[in-house]
C-alpha cells in the first residue's frame, strides 16, 4: 500500500505582505506588489523593478543572534516554518525527531550575503586577492549553503533526512516533490518542505540584465510583470519563501489535521536543449505533466486549474502554452490558467513553493487567482488566463508547473484527498 | 572608433563564445547564418556586449537577436559607430 | 510483492587531485601519490592556510569543446569531463542504446561555480554592470552541473541537484538509486566541487576547520592523534547507476557493483545532549541493504581530520561493528576533502577496492589513539576478501549519509 502525502500547514513570505493571509488577499484581489528597487541604488542597471518583501526579522521573533547568524533567505524560511507549523497544529514535541525531515529549495541561496561580504573583503571590488583578515565567520556558510536547511531542521528538531534541493527555478516544486518521495518511501513521516530565495542584489540583477531575461519596463513598476500579454518583455525579479508541513495521510487524518490537499503526483524532466533557451514545442514539460497526472491516476480533464510558471518572458509563455496543449489536449482550452508572477514577481527557486501555496489556497477558498496586467494577450497565448480579476469556482485539482535554467521542467498535481481514484 | 571588420568580429566571437569544432571561421562566413556557425543567442549577446563596451556604442537588444549573419551584425554595429 | 529493482554501477569517471581518470586515480591511492600541494592558483602567501588538493594536469580544451569553455566554471568542466568518462565506460556515450527519457542526471555541488562567479563579482564592482557575462546567470548556480551534463549528452530523464555540503555526493547517489527504482533506466550521478580561487579558498578557511600546517604530508591526518583539521581539495566523481536488469539486457560491458543501501540522517541542534545521527545513518543503510554489520568488509570513513569529529565517527563505528570490528580507511587523505566530490569519489574507491580486492590505506596517518578502537588501514594498502563496503560522509552542520556497495556477483 503506497503511503499518501498531504499538506497540513502553510507559511508564506512574499511581496505585498507578510504571512499567508496577506498573501492571499493580494492574490484574490488581483493587486500587484512589484515596485522600483529600493534595496540599493539600481540606477546603473537595465532592469530596476522587483518584488521586494517588507520583512522585519525582529518582528518575526528572531533573536539578535539568529538575525546575525542567518542569511536573509534563511530568515524567510525560518519565519515561514514557524507559520506553517502553527497553522498545522502539529505538536513537534510529540514527534520522533528521527522521523522528521527537511527539504529546502533555493536557486541562489546566500547570494545577497555573499555580495555584502565580497565588498568588505575585496575593498569594494578593487582587489582580486581578497583579504582573509576581513573574513566573516559566516562566509563559509554563504559559500556552501547547507546551513539553510540545517537552520530549519534546528527550528523543528528534525533528525531525519535533511537536504537542500537546488534545481534553479524549479527548486520550489522539486523540494516539495522530494519530500513527498521521502515520506512515500518511508524515510520520514513529517517533512518541513518549501523554498526560499532573496536574490535582489546587484550581482543577480546584473546577470539577468546581461541575458536580458528581466523586464526593462522601469517606468511602470507596478505593472511591469505581464505574463501572457503581447507587451511582455521579461520577468520581474523577486524574493520570497513558502514552507509547508507535509505528513503521511493516515497520520494526519488520525490527529484530525486540517488537510489543504494531497500531493497526488510529481514529475520532472530535462529538456537537454539549452541552459537558458526553450524549444517552442514544450515537449519535455508536457512529458512531466503527463507523468505527474499518471502518478496521481487522474485524467487531463480532472484538472480544474493550472497554476502556470508564466514568467512573462517571450519564450516561456509560448513554451508553456504549447506544453499545456500537448499534454492536456482539448482540455487545455477549457481549464483556467493563471500566473501569480504577475502580482508577486519571480522569486527564482522560491517561486515554485509560493505557487504551491497559491494553489492550495485556491482549493481552500474556491477562488482562482488572476493573471494581473493581462490586457492584450499574445495571439500565440490563446488559453483562458483569468485576466485581471479572480474567479470564484470550486477547485478540486490543481496542476502547477515550473521551468528553469538548466532545462528543468517540473509538474505537480495537488488535489483534495477524496479525489483520488 | 574605426569600423569593425570581419576579423575583429571573429576575434570577439571566439573570445566570448569559443568556436565550433566543425566550422572553419577563417573562411568566407559573412553570409553564413550564426546558427550554422554554431552560435546561439547567448553567444551573440555576450559578443555584442563586448563590442559595445569596446566601441562605446549601444545597439538595441532586438536588433542584435535579429541580426542573423556576420554581415548583418557588422552593418548594425558599424551603423552605430558612424552615428556615434 | 516484486523484489525491488537492483541499482548497479556500470560506469565510473573520476577527476581528482593526484589522478585524472579512474585508473590513474586508483593507482595514486594505492601508491600513496599525494595530491596535496602548496596552492598555485593564486598568491596565497597572506593566507593562514596555503595547501590544497589541486588537479594539476587538467587542460580543459583537451576534454571539452571550445564552445563550452567561456560559459563554464572549472568545477563544471571537471563534472562534464567525469561524466564523459563515466558514460564512455558504461558504453552509453555517443550512439547510446538508451532513449532520452531513460536517463536522468542527479548531481551534488556544495560550492557552485565559485571561481567563475568571483570573476563576475570582480567585473561588476571594479568595472560596472555592463561587464557582467551572460553566462553568470547559470555558471554559478548549484544546478549547473546537472543541466550542462544533461544538455551535452541529451539526457532528458528525471534530474536534480542536491546540496548537503560534504554529504552531497552520497545523497546524490542515494537519490539516483531512488530514481532508478522508480523506473528510470539509468542515472548519471555523483558530485564535483572546486572553490580554489582567492575568495572561494578564503571562504573555505572561514569555516575554521582547515589545517594551518604547511607540510603536505602532515596537514590532513584523519584519525591521527595529531589531527588538526583538513585540507580542501577539488574534483570528484560521476558514476553511471543503472537498473541491473536493463544493464544485463543491453549487455553492459561491466558491472562494478551494486548500490545496495543508502540512508541519510541529521544531527541534533548544537547544544543538544542527544547523540549524533551518524551511527543511525550507518545502521539504516545496512538495513536498507538487507545486510548485518558482520557482512561489511571495509568502511570508507568520512575522516574529518579533527579530534572531535574523528572521535564521534570512531564511536559510531565501534557501536555498529564493535571495537576494531572492521577495517576502516580514509584514502581522501591524499586528495583533501572534496566537498560534494568527496562522497562520490569514495564510492568510486569502494567499487575499485571490491574489484581488486585491496583496501587503499589512509596515507600519512601514523598513530591512531587507542581509545578510538579502530582497525585503520595505514602505512600501505591491505589485501582482503571484499564483498561489501560501507561509505560514510558528513556535511558541515550535521548531515550524515551512508551508502552500502556490494560486489557485482553478491546476489547472483
Amino acid at each position: 500500500m503506497t503511503r499518501r502525502v498531504v499538506i497540513t500547514g502553510i507559511g508564506v513570505r512574499a511581496p505585498g505582505g507578510s504571512g499567508t493571509k496577506e498573501f492571499w488577499s493580494l492574490l484574490s484581489e488581483g493587486r500587484t506588489a512589484t515596485r522600483e528597487i529600493s534595496f540599493f541604488d539600481a540606477s546603473p542597471f537595465r532592469s530596476r523593478v522587483a518584488g521586494e518583501v517588507d520583512f522585519d526579522p525582529r518582528a518575526e521573533g528572531l533573536t539578535p543572534r539568529q538575525i546575525r547568524r542567518m542569511d536573509r533567505a534563511t530568515q524567510f524560511a525560518v519565519a515561514c516554518t514557524r507559520e506553517a507549523l502553527a497553522d498545522s497544529g502539529l505538536d513537534t514535541a510529540g514527534l520522533d525527531p528521527h522521523r522528521v525531515g527537511v527539504t529546502l529549495g533555493s536557486a541562489v541561496a546566500s547570494a545577497t550575503s555573499l555580495e555584502n561580504e565580497y565588498l568588505v573583503m575585496s575593498d569594494s571590488g578593487r582587489d582580486w586577492l581578497v583579504d582573509p583578515a576581513h573574513l566573516s565567520p559566516y562566509m563559509f556558510d554563504y559559500l556552501s549553503p547547507g546551513v539553510m536547511p540545517a537552520e530549519v531542521a534546528w527550528e523543528i528538531g528534525a533528525e531525519g533526512p535533511v537536504a537542500m534541493v537546488s534545481d534553479g527555478c524549479t527548486s520550489g516544486l522539486d523540494a516539495v516533490g522530494h519530500a513527498v518521495t521521502l515520506i512515500r518511501e518511508g524515510s520520514a513521516d513529517v517533512i518541513l518542505a518549501g523554498a526560499t530565495d532573496t536574490p535582489i542584489s546587484p550581482i543577480v540583477v546584473a546577470c539577468f540584465d546581461a541575458i536580458k531575461a528581466t523586464t526593462s519596463r522601469n517606468d511602470d513598476p507596478a505593472h511591469a510583470s505581464r505574463p501572457f500579454d503581447g507587451s511582455r518583455n521579461g520577468f520581474v525579479l523577486a524574493e520570497g519563501s513558502a514552507m509547508f508541513v507535509l505528513e503521511e495521510y493516515e497520520a494526519a487524518k488520525a490527529r484530525g489535521a486540517h488537510i489543504y490537499a494531497e500531493v497526488g503526483g510529481y514529475a520532472t524532466r530535462c529538456n537537454a536543449y539549452h541552459m537558458t533557451g526553450l524549444k517552442k514545442d514544450g515537449r519535455e514539460m508536457a512529458e512531466a505533466i503527463r507523468a505527474a497526472l499518471g502518478e496521481a491516476r487522474l485524467d487531463a480533464t480532472a484538472v480544474d486549474y493550472i497554476n502556470a510558471h508564466g514568467s512573462g518572458t517571450k519564450q516561456n509563455d509560448r513554451h508553456e502554452t504549447a506544453a499545456f496543449k500537448r499534454s492536456l489536449g482539448q482540455h487545455a482550452y477549457n481549464v483556467p490558467v493563471s500566473s501569480i508572477k504577475s502580482m508577486v514577481g519571480h522569486s527564482l527557486g522560491a517561486i515554485g513553493s509560493v505557487e504551491i501555496a497559491a494553489s492550495l489556497l485556491a482549493i481552500e477558498h474556491g477562488v482562482i487567482p488572476p493573471t494581473a496586467n493581462l490586457h492584450t494577450p499574445d495571439p500565440e497565448c490563446d488559453l483562458d488566463y483569468v485576466p485581471l480579476t479572480a474567479r470564484e469556482q470550486r477547485v478540486d485539482t490543481v496542476l502547477t508547473v515550473g521551468s528553469g535554467f538548466g532545462g528543468f521542467q517540473t509538474a505537480m498535481v495537488l488535489h483534495r484527498p477524496e479525489v483520488a481514484a | 572608433m574605426a569600423q569593425l571588420t570581419l576579423d575583429d568580429l571573429r576575434r570577439v566571437l571566439i573570445a566570448c563564445a569559443g568556436e565550433n569544432d566543425d566550422v572553419d571561421l577563417s573562411g568566407d562566413i559573412l553570409d553564413v547564418p550564426f546558427e550554422e556557425l554554431g552560435y546561439d543567442s547567448l553567444a551573440l549577446m555576450e559578443s555584442a556586449a563586448a563590442i559595445e563596451r569596446e566601441a562605446g556604442i549601444s545597439v538595441s537588444d532586438d536588433a542584435v537577436s535579429d541580426a542573423g549573419t556576420p554581415r548583418a551584425l557588422l552593418d548594425l554595429i558599424n551603423g552605430a559607430v558612424r552615428a556615434a | 510483492m516484486s523484489t525491488p529493482t537492483r541499482t548497479v554501477v556500470t560506469g565510473i569517471g573520476v577527476v581528482a587531485p593526484g589522478g585524472l581518470g579512474r585508473e590513474e586515480y586508483w593507482k595514486a591511492l594505492l601508491t600513496g601519490r599525494n595530491g596535496i600541494t602548496g596552492i598555485t592558483r593564486f598568491d596565497a602567501s597572506r593566507y593562514p592556510s596555503r595547501l590544497a588538493g589541486q588537479i594539476q594536469d587538467f587542460e580543459a580544451k583537451e576534454h571539452l569543446p571550445s564552445r563550452l569553455l567561456p560559459q563554464t566554471d572549472v568545477s563544471t568542466r571537471y563534472a562534464l569531463a567525469a561524466a564523459d568518462r563515466a558514460l564512455a565506460d558504461a558504453g552509453l556515450g555517443p550512439g547510446s542504446p538508451l532513449a532520452d527519457y531513460d536517463v536522468g542526471v542527479v548531481t551534488s555541488t556544495a560550492q557552485g561555480g565559485f571561481d567563475f562567479t568571483h570573476r563576475e563579482f570582480h567585473k561588476l564592482w571594479s568595472k560596472g554592470p555592463e561587464f557582467v557575462s551572460v553566462y553568470e546567470s547559470f555558471a554559478w548556480f548549484y544546478a549547473v552541473n546537472t543541466g550542462q551534463i544533461s544538455i551535452r549528452n541529451g539526457l532528458r530523464g528525471p534530474s536534480a541537484a542536491l546540496v548537503t555540503e560534504q554529504a552531497g555526493g552520497l545523497d546524490a547517489i542515494g537519490h539516483a538509486r531512488r530514481t532508478v527504482r522508480a523506473g528510470t533506466r539509468a542515472v548519471l550521478t555523483g558530485g564535483v566541487d572546486s572553490a580554489l580561487d582567492p575568495w572561494g579558498f578564503a571562504s573555505q578557511l572561514a569555516g575554521g576547520l582547515v589545517s594551518t600546517s604547511t607540510d603536505p604530508e602532515r596537514a590532513y591526518l584523519p584519525f591521527d592523534a595529531d589531527a588538526r583539521g583538513h585540507v580542501p581539495g577539488e574534483g570528484g566523481a560521476i558514476l553511471v547507476t543503472e537498473d541491473a536488469d536493463s544493464a544485463r539486457e543491453r549487455g553492459a560491458e561491466r558491472v562494478y557493483g551494486e548500490i545496495a543501501g543508502y540512508a541519510a540522517t541529521f544531527d541534533p541542534a548544537p547544544g543538544s545532549d542527544r547523540p549524533s545521527g551518524l551511527r543511525r545513518a550507518a545502521e539504516l543503510a545496512l538495513a536498507d541493504a538487507g545486510l548485518a554489520p558482520g557482512d561489511i568488509d571495509v568502511v570508507l570513513a568520512d575522516g574529518a581530520g579533527r579530534p572531535d569529529a574523528d572521535r564521534v565517527e570512531a564511536e559510531a563505528l565501534r557501536a555498529v561493528f564493535g571495537p576494531r570490528g572492521v577495517p576502516v580507511t580514509a584514502p581522501k587523505a591524499l586528495t583533501g576533502r572534496l566537498a560534494a566530490g568527496g562522497g562520490a569519489a569514495d564510492v568510486a574507491t569502494a567499487l575499485l577496492a571490491l574489484r581488486d580486492q585491496v583496501i587503499p590505506h589512509t596515507a600519512h596517518t601514523g598513530s591512531v589513539p587507542e581509545e578510538y578502537g579502530l582497525d585503520l588501514v595505514v602505512g600501505q594498502p591491505r589485501e582482503a576478501a571484499l564483498r561489501s563496503a560501507l561509505v560514510l560522509a558528513r556535511g558541515r552542520h550535521g548531515f550524515n549519509s551512508a551508502v552500502v556497495v556490494t560486489a557485482a556477483d553478491t546476489h547472483n
